[in-house]
C-alpha cells in the first residue's frame, strides 16, 4: 500500500521495509555460514560469522529509531502503525535468528578440535534446511505481504520441532554409546536448541506479517508436531 | 449507499438520526444518515471539509432553525422524541442540547454572569443557589480554581483555552442531556487541548456527547465510537478502536492514513 498525500511518508515507510529485507539478508547469509562451519569445522568461516553479527546488530537499532522516528513524525493510523509496529518486532526477531547462528558457529569453534562423531551432524544440517527455508518464506511473505505463505509457515514449524525430537534421540544414543562424546554432542544438542528456536522467530515473523496485514493477532496456541515425541524432550522448553 | 456498520455490543442509545437528509436551499448535503449516539459515550465525526459533519451536528439542536431555506428531512430521535418536529419547544431543546464551537463565544459580561445569563433563562434561583450553580458549573468545567477570585472579571479577558471552558461550563451550567462539540481545540494550544479533552473523558459520566474534529489523533483519544463522512454520507460507523485500526471501507483507511487524493 503507498501513496501517501504527503510522498516522504510512503518513503519513511518503504525504508523501513527494505532494511527489513537487508537484515534478513544478513541472517540467512550468517545462517548459511554457521551451518556450513560446522559441517565442514571451517575457522575461519565460523570467525566470519560471528564477526557478521554487529552488522546486524546495527541494523536493528537503525530500524527501530526509524521506526520510532516515524511514529512521532506521523503519528500513523491503521495499517501505517501496523508496519511501524511490524518493522520494530520483526527486526527483533530477525536479530535473534542472527545471535542463534552465531552461537552456532561460536560452539562449531569450540568443538572443532574433537569432532568425534560427524555424522551425528547430519540431522543438524536437515533442522537446517527446514529452518533456512522457513526463514526464507518468512521474509518472502513480509517482503510481499502475503498472508497465505506467513500462514504455511505458521503451520509448518511443528515439522522442525519434530526434526529436533529426532536430532535429541540420536545425539543421545551417540552420548550414551560412548561417555567421550558428551562435551561434541552436548554442543550440537544446543545447536540442535538453536535451529529449533530460529523457527520459532520465523514463526514470529509470519505472525506479526499476517498482524500487518489484516490487524488480526493469531492464535496464541499453534499446531502441535505431527509426529509424537518420546517423553525424552524436556517439557519445560514445549 | 449504506454505509459499514460494525456491530459491537450495543449500549443504550440516547440520540438516534434516523434517514436524515438535510438541503441548504436546494443542496442535499445530507443524504440518508443513519446512526445513533450511544448515552454516556463519546461520538466522534471525521470526514473532510465540507463532509456534512458540522451541519449533522447543527441537527442536532435545530440550530439550522436560525437560517431561512435550510431544512431537515427525516428523524433525530432525543430519547424517542422526534426533535424535527415543527411544534417541539426550541428553547427546552437547546436546553438539552448544547453545543460548543470552534471559536470560544463568550458573552462579552462577567465570568459569573457568562454562566448565570443562561441559568435564569430556564430557571428563577434564589442567588445563593445561583451562585452554587455557577461554581459547580465551573468545577464541572476545570475552570474554578482558576477563575475563582476574579468571577467579576470580563470573560474576554481569559485566555483562548480558559474561553472555550467557560463556554462548556455555560452549557453544563442548564444541566443538559447531549453536548455537541463542533471542533472545539482547533484555536487552542496543546496544553489548552488537552485539558479540553481531559474534561470531555469526565463529562461522559453526565453527559452524551458529540464531536466533530479534523484531528484524528483528538477522535481516537477521546471518542468511544467514530463516524466517517464523505460527501454527504455517512461511509461507516463503528467502534472507534475498529474505525481506526481495521476500518471496513476503503475509503475510511484512505482518509485516516492521510492517502485520500
Amino acid at each position: 500500500m503507498s501513496d501517501h498525500i504527503v510522498k516522504s511518508y510512503d518513503r519513511d515507510l518503504e525504508a523501513l521495509g527494505r532494511r527489513i529485507a537487508e537484515m534478513g539478508g544478513v541472517a540467512e547469509k550468517m545462517l548459511a555460514e554457521a551451518m556450513d562451519a560446522l559441517s565442514s569445522f571451517d575457522v575461519d568461516l565460523a570467525h566470519r560469522v560471528v564477526s557478521s553479527d554487529p552488522r546486524l546488530d546495527a541494523l536493528q537499532r537503525e530500524i527501530e529509531e526509524n521506526a520510532i522516528l516515524t511514529i512521532a513524525r506521523r503519528q500513523p493510523l491503521a495499517v501505517d502503525l501496523r508496519e511501524c509496529i511490524a518493522a520494530i518486532r520483526i527486526s527483533g526477531d530477525i536479530e535473534r535468528v542472527g545471535d542463534l547462528a552465531k552461537n552456532i558457529a561460536k560452539r562449531t569453534l569450540k568443538i572443532v578440535s574433537e569432532a568425534r562423531v560427524p555424522r551425528a551432524i547430519v540431522g543438524l544440517k536437515s533442522m537446517h534446511e527446514v529452518a533456512a527455508m522457513q526463514l526464507k518464506d518468512a521474509l518472502d511473505a513480509y517482503a510481499l505481504r502475503d498472508t497465505e505463505r506467513a500462514h504455511a509457515v505458521w503451520q509448518n514449524d511443528s515439522d522442525l520441532d519434530a526434526l529436533e525430537d529426532s536430532v535429541f534421540r540420536d545425539l543421545l544414543t551417540f552420548m550414551m554409546e560412548d561417555p567421550r562424546n558428551i562435551s561434541f554432542c552436548t554442543h550440537l544438542l544446543f545447536c540442535s536448541k538453536n535451529l529449533e528456536r530460529i523457527g520459532d522467530h520465523t514463526t514470529n515473523i509470519s505472525e506479526t506479517v499476517i498482524y500487518l496485514v489484516t490487524g488480526e493477532a493469531m492464535p496464541t496456541e499453534r499446531p502441535k508436531s505431527r509426529v509424537p515425541d518420546f517423553g525424552v524432550k524436556d517439557e519445560a522448553a514445549q | 449507499m449504506n454505509a459499514a456498520v460494525h456491530a459491537p455490543k450495543e449500549p443504550p442509545t440516547k440520540v438516534t438520526v434516523r434517514s436524515l437528509d438535510f438541503y441548504y436551499g436546494a443542496d442535499r448535503s445530507l443524504k440518508n444518515i443513519s446512526l445513533p449516539l450511544h448515552a454516556n459515550k463519546v461520538t466522534a465525526f471525521i470526514g473532510p471539509s465540507g463532509c456534512g459533519k458540522s451541519t449533522l451536528l447543527r441537527v442536532m439542536n435545530r440550530m439550522y432553525d436560525l437560517y431561512p431555506g435550510q431544512r431537515a428531512e427525516g428523524e433525530v430521535l432525543l430519547d424517542g422524541e422526534n426533535i424535527l418536529d415543527p411544534a417541539i419547544d426550541l428553547n427546552a431543546l437547546r436546553a438539552r442540547v448544547g453545543m460548543i464551537f470552534q471559536k470560544p463565544t463568550p458573552f462579552p459580561m462577567s465570568i459569573y454572569e457568562n454562566i448565570a445569563f443562561g441559568i435564569r433563562l430556564y430557571e428563577k434561583l434564589p442567588r445563593a443557589d445561583l451562585d452554587a450553580r455557577v461554581e459547580a458549573a465551573l468545577r464541572g468545567a476545570a475552570l474554578w480554581d482558576e477563575v475563582k477570585d476574579k468571577l467579576q472579571a470580563s470573560g474576554l479577558g481569559l485566555s483562548g483555552g480558559q474561553q472555550q471552558r467557560l463556554c462548556i461550563a455555560r452549557s453544563v451550567a442548564v444541566q443538559p442531556e447531549v453536548i455537541l462539540f463542533d471542533e472545539p481545540c482547533s484555536a487552542l494550544d496543546p496544553i489548552s487541548t488537552a485539558k479540553v479533552e481531559e474534561l470531555i473523558d469526565e463529562l461522559t459520566s453526565r453527559y452524551t456527547i458529540a464531536i466533530v474534529t479534523h484531528n484524528m489523533q483528538q477522535a481516537v483519544r477521546v471518542s468511544d465510537y467514530t463516524a466517517f463522512m464523505y460527501l454527504g454520507e455517512l461511509v461507516e460507523f463503528g467502534e472507534t478502536d475498529e474505525v481506526f485500526n481495521k476500518p471496513k471501507e476503503k475509503r475510511t483507511l484512505d482518509y485516516i492514513t492521510g492517502r485520500f487524493g
